[in-house]
């Protein structure tokens, strides 16, 4: 990677960051939007990784394998919450679950 | 130079496989082409000399996260998915996508600004053959400052799964 450097690297991070913060704010799928969670840790675990070797250093990878496991657990557990909401409501369109809305 | 090549393919395929998730109308094809994004990720990790990322990227992304993921979409039989409506724009996707085009222009002068931060940013030092393999992760994690967050992760990952089962299940 001596021959492409760190811009690069960090614009397909923010291009793939900005399309799963555009999933998020207009999908209406509970599932899609965890989706695009996982599109924007992983933009920020390509940026941590670019750093990394840039820096020469195995910080930025062990982040890296962190956020991992964060979204491991996240998965596990959010999608034991959609599996709920679906048995109790018949729906995973955020839209219909408004019952919190003051 | 073959390097640079294989770079930009593979970060235009993940780019364009990204924006297939958001955009696809059925679910599924949305996680297929979620997994096809973290392959060449992962193989971005591979050029970046990152290794046994790229190995966990593929073991755990690929595989564990949205295994779980298909499961569910297939357990719960999503046909019919919204989708972004380019000929009738709603209201929230305006605001959505002028909320994360504002995000991208930031962003993207956040990186302009980089190299006057990091002035030795473009130049990368070519890495030591042991740089990113498991030996030099783990000796960095478990002889450096990383020793408490990864048990924390453990300790995580068990509140995770006991979480999951106590949320899912009908009655324990």
């Amino acid at each position: 990677m001596e021959s492409v450097g760190l811009v690069p690297v960090l614009c397909v991070s923010v291009v793939l960051f900005v399309t799963g913060v555009a999933g998020v704010l207009t999908r209406k799928n509970a599932l899609i939007v965890f989706m695009s969670v996982e599109l924007m840790l992983n933009a920020v675990n390509l940026s941590f990784v670019a750093f990394a070797r840039q820096n020469g250093e195995a910080d930025g990878m062990i982040y890296a394998v962190f956020v991992m496991a964060v979204a491991a657990a996240e998965a596990a557990v959010g999608l034991a919450m959609v599996i709920l909401l679906f048995r109790n409501r018949v729906t995973v369109k955020l839209d219909d679950l408004d019952i919190m809305k003051g | 130079m073959f390097e640079a090549v294989l770079f930009y393919l593979f970060s235009l395929v993940a780019m364009v496989s990204g924006v297939g998730v958001v955009t696809m109308r059925n679910p599924i094809a949305s996680a297929l082409s979620l997994v096809v994004c973290f392959f060449f990720l992962a193989a971005d990790y591979v050029l970046m000399d990152a290794h046994f990322v790229a190995v966990i990227q593929i073991l755990v992304y690929a595989g564990a996260i949205m295994v779980l993921f298909v499961f569910v979409i297939m357990l719960l039989n999503l046909r019919d998915g919204d989708h972004l409506t380019f000929n009738d724009i709603g209201r929230r996707s305006v605001v959505g996508m002028g909320t994360a085009g504002l995000l991208a222009i930031g962003l993207f002068t956040a990186i302009g600004q980089l190299p006057v931060l990091v002035p030795a940013a473009i130049d990368l030092d070519p890495a030591g053959p042991a740089y990113g393999t498991i030996a030099y992760i783990g000796t960095a994690m478990f002889e450096g400052k990383f020793l408490l967050p990864f048990e924390t992760v453990s300790a995580l990952l068990t509140v995770a799964v006991v979480g999951a089962v106590v949320l899912a299940k009908k009655e324990i």
